[in-house]
């Protein structure tokens, strides 16, 4: 590597480790969900969340499979490990009903967030 | 095993596309396609490592382990693209446009390999690790045969899609094909940083215009074959969130005026050579 793309990967750390310090020290208390994944379902399958407010959704894949939890209407996609617990901030949201699912198994693998 | 080799499809694209498009930008670069095949082999290593320690990763940081690092991923990989954008493909251009010939457009930027072996490599880690994790889960157990056949046939089908656009790529002559690959590159991080900022909401390290603008989703689903190929190449989205097209726009923009600065350094240095040469004759 020249000294240019040294310089380069030193600033790119710096910045990533600086952002991740000044904001891991702001977590708020938001709303927390607890989402379960067991036989390629989730539970529960309707979930009510305040709108306005950015809440916190734990997903517990129970399975000895991953999954990909995808929602087109959140703006969300993730991959949760078999036996693995994943966090997603959502929102703050609309009022309204947010649809998603699990892409590796949409055909079971559904739900809907309200906010209300 | 369709659906199998559809999800698997869907992974591999995004990456195989990448691939494709630095192929061709990188025509009549010695040695490269041990670069490119470096950076896909060290990619794909990368994905088993990652894979193997997702459920450990996954775990950090209150459960958003998986979303920082992703965002370190693509931070690296913006930085490098930019670069390569700003500086080396303006020293290739301003090479090709004194010489006109094909080979001496890289002498001055013999440094460009790591930075384009570097993204590929990331490309094929993200992409790879989260098709790896996929699959292990499907290959073991009951109907294994199968889960790794349509595995294969969407890694397949997938890289299939990088060849074609590499060789629809080859096609165009090669003063044009160089400012056609400049815009795919540029398109390609302006995607990366509106991925960035998804990853940064998700793990609700930014809690900033999280709101979607819009829904073109009537008009073009993001799941939808063409919607997919769109995402891939140049970062669609049916709801982009503020955050999204703020990271994207400043993208573009980081990357066009840094090459317009790049460019007119470059003009003024050749304009002054000539005039210091005639006046020492």
């Amino acid at each position: 590597m020249t000294r240019n793309q040294l310089t380069f990967s030193f600033l790119a750390g710096l910045l990533i480790s600086t952002f991740l310090l000044a904001t891991s020290a702001s977590a708020a208390a938001e709303p927390e969900v607890l989402l379960i994944l067991k036989n390629h379902r989730f539970e529960p399958t309707e979930i009510k969340v305040p709108a306005g407010q950015r809440v916190k959704l734990v997903v517990h894949n129970q399975d000895s499979t991953a999954e990909e939890f995808e929602s087109h209407d959140l703006n969300r996609e993730k991959i949760i490990p078999p036996g693995a617990k994943a966090t997603i901030f959502i929102g703050p949201l609309k009022q309204g009903r947010y649809s998603f699912a699990g892409e590796y198994n949409e055909a079971t693998a559904k739900g809907v967030v309200i906010a209300e | 095993m369709f659906a199998t080799a559809l999800i698997v499809f869907r992974e591999t694209l995004e990456a195989a596309l990448f691939v494709g498009i630095m192929a061709a930008a990188t025509r009549g670069l010695e040695g490269r396609s041990r670069w490119l095949t470096a950076g896909v082999l060290i990619g794909i290593s990368g994905a088993l490592a990652l894979a193997a320690g997702a459920e450990h990763i996954s775990a950090l940081a209150d459960g958003v382990g998986q979303d920082l690092v992703n965002a370190s991923i693509l931070m690296v990989a913006l930085v490098m693209l930019t670069w390569h954008c700003v500086w080396i493909s303006n020293q290739g251009a301003q090479a090709a446009a004194q010489t006109r010939a094909l080979g001496a457009s890289f002498k001055q930027g013999q440094r460009a390999p790591w930075a384009l072996m570097t993204v590929v490599a990331l490309s094929v880690l993200r992409e790879g690790a989260e098709t790896v994790l996929f699959v292990a889960g499907y290959a073991s157990g009951a109907g294994s045969t199968g889960a790794i056949a349509g595995a294969l046939a969407g890694v397949l089908s997938g890289s299939a899609a990088g060849a074609i656009i590499y060789l629809g790529l080859s096609r165009i002559p090669v003063q044009r094909m160089f400012s056609v690959t400049n815009v795919l590159i540029l398109l390609l991080a302006a995607s990366i940083a509106s991925q960035l900022a998804r990853a940064l909401s998700q793990a609700g390290l930014v809690n900033l215009w999280g709101q979607p603008l819009w829904d073109t989703s009537s008009l073009l689903r993001v799941d939808s074959p063409v919607g997919t190929l769109a995402h891939a190449l140049v970062g669609y989205e049916a709801q982009p969130t503020g955050l999204q097209l703020a990271f994207y726009a400043l993208a573009l923009l980081t990357i066009i005026s840094g090459s317009r600065w790049v460019q007119r350094i470059q003009a003024s240095r050749r304009i002054r050579v000539p005039v210091q040469a005639r006046a020492s004759a």
